[in-house]
């Protein structure tokens, strides 16, 4: 498993850079892993869904997805893709320190 | 004491639920079933129906000649499902209470929730076979589409019959070649996961099937907006694919109903609810079968079939107070036709995703490769449905669990993956 410092801290991740134990997530680790992600700040609808993205994990054992986002918080999927523009759900569980959100087929 | 059980919703799951239990539960308890309207459609059938390979009437039947005498039908849309209560508040007025109920309402589909699919749908730039209605113009539409570029695109999941759409294009390709003019049109395949069907064994072998037969792929393409005057799909990250024609899988949620009762449904109106038991949530008297359901799953009739076994020993073992045992392992299996009177098999559940060898057993029909003998099970099946799955008979050789012989299991691709990327899980966007 790859290994990533963030806030100074060694926290394990995927190939695709999500955390594989989110009990290691800091919240000042977030900025950090926006930052590499092309977010230069997270403002507070940022953190609103990513409290959300952490709170939805820790209820069901996955991150929603972008509609069940929409819907829960009542943010428009389009509001959620001008702040997350490489895809809400998948972007903010990076940045939640959540494994990527899985989803029936 | 006699136990009151409702099942909302007559369509597969409700109707085999209802048939299995009238035979497992003591002659006085009383088994309602309760739909908003008589037809029952079965629905594997509109696949072809686009293609003029099945007439629309030869797949509706009358909902309540499906259940077995001792079950009770009512007919009316439902209001509100009262949890704490015990008692379901239907349409027309009418109030049943329940000792269990079984949410069986499946699937709607809410094109209203995608920009412009509606006035695209109106304006008979784009269609859906997922409904009768939509199947049947889509019909008409082909048959007067003479060259151009179809979009078959895959809103958002999850969706009924994850397969299906992958099985239209396959089908375009066939229909347009047989008419001479499959030169003339570009298909594209365009969907929200991120392969055409995102499971390893099974993606490789459909994205191959796909190439092979010129259909494009276009993945990870999250639909913001169908535009009917600019011909043309915009994602929400701003891509473009360009139509002529649109074939369109709305997105899908659960029923009005569901979010009209506190507690019952997720944010999208579907049923939570454990995927073993198939006990909801919400409360232990409230079960839940087939599509309604927001389990791992897929939303399949084949689901709600195995389901079916499952959950009536479930709701027996509830109703005289004892522990629920049986397990439902996520069963799922679907043919898929390729065209040219081929199609594949596929069978999987929780934990073993779908991989090649053969089905049932070792002898059997050849899993995850195209043949005849798949497709003519696929037209075989329809009779199956009628007579066998919706009575609540047991199908010879085909149980609720998953079978393990025959099957090639521990192939490179499927060693080593969580379960939870097991059995076509999809990552979202």
């Amino acid at each position: 498993m790859p290994v990533k410092i963030y806030a100074g801290t060694e926290v394990t991740v995927n190939d695709e850079g999500f955390f594989t134990d989110p009990q290691q997530w800091r919240e000042d680790m977030a900025p950090e892993i926006a930052a590499e992600n092309d977010i230069s700040a997270l403002t507070e609808p940022h953190w609103q869904v990513v409290k959300f993205m952490r709170h939805e994990y820790a209820e069901k054992g996955t991150g929603p997805s972008v509609r069940a986002l929409s819907k829960t918080s009542g943010v428009s999927i389009k509001e959620l893709y001008e702040l997350f523009p490489k895809g809400p759900a998948k972007l903010a569980a990076k940045i939640a320190g959540i494994p990527k959100p899985r989803g029936c087929i | 004491m006699v136990k009151r059980v409702v099942v909302l919703g007559g369509g597969t799951g409700g109707t085999l639920i209802a048939n299995r239990l009238r035979r497992q539960l003591a002659v006085d308890d009383v088994i309602t079933v309760v739909d908003r309207d008589g037809e029952h459609l079965y629905q594997p059938g509109l696949l072809f129906v686009p293609f003029g390979k099945i007439r629309a009437e030869s797949i509706t039947r009358s909902r309540a000649r499906q259940l077995h005498g001792g079950v009770g039908y009512h007919q009316s849309g439902a209001e509100r499902v009262d949890i704490d209560a015990s008692r379901v508040h239907l349409e027309d007025g009418t109030v049943l209470p329940y000792d269990a109920l079984v949410i069986a309402t499946g699937a709607a589909l809410l094109p209203g929730e995608t920009e412009g699919l509606a006035e695209a749908t109106e304006r008979g730039k784009a269609f859906t076979f997922y409904d009768m209605a939509g199947a049947v113009a889509l019909r008409d539409a082909l048959a007067r589409f003479d060259g151009g570029r179809i979009a078959v695109n895959v809103v958002d999941m999850p969706i009924k019959c994850p397969v299906a759409p992958i099985e239209f294009s396959f089908l375009a390709d066939w229909y347009f070649r047989s008419r001479g003019i499959r030169e003339r049109v570009e298909l594209t395949f365009v969907t929200p996961l991120d392969g055409a069907f995102t499971k390893a064994v099974c993606n490789r072998e459909l994205s191959g099937m796909l190439d092979g037969k010129g259909v494009q792929l276009v993945t990870e393409f999250n639909t913001g907006e169908v535009d009917a005057d600019g011909g043309r799909l915009v994602s929400f990250d701003g891509r473009e694919v360009g139509f002529d024609l649109a074939v369109t899988v709305p997105v899908h949620g659960g029923q009005a109903y569901v979010g009209r009762s506190p507690g019952l449904g997720d944010a999208l109106g579907f049923i939570p609810a454990d995927e073993r038991t198939l006990q909801a949530k919400a409360s232990p008297n409230v079960f839940v079968i087939g599509d309604a359901a927001d389990i791992r799953a897929s939303k399949a009739g084949s689901v709600a079939h195995f389901e079916g076994e499952i959950l009536t020993r479930n709701i027996a073992s509830f109703l005289r107070g004892q522990p629920l045992s049986a397990s439902f392992d996520g069963h799922t299996n679907c043919f898929i036709e390729s065209g040219f009177g081929k199609a594949l098999l596929i069978d999987f559940n929780y934990d073993t995703e779908p991989v090649t060898g053969r089905f049932p057993g070792r002898i059997g029909l050849p899993l995850l490769r195209e043949s005849r003998l798949n497709h003519l099970g696929k037209l075989a099946f329809q009779w199956l449905y009628w007579h066998m799955l919706l009575p609540g008979r047991d199908i010879p050789g085909i149980g609720a669990d998953m079978p393990l012989a025959g099957k090639r299991l521990g192939a490179p691709a499927a060693a080593g993956s969580p379960v939870g990327s097991l059995t076509g899980t999809r990552e979202r966007a």
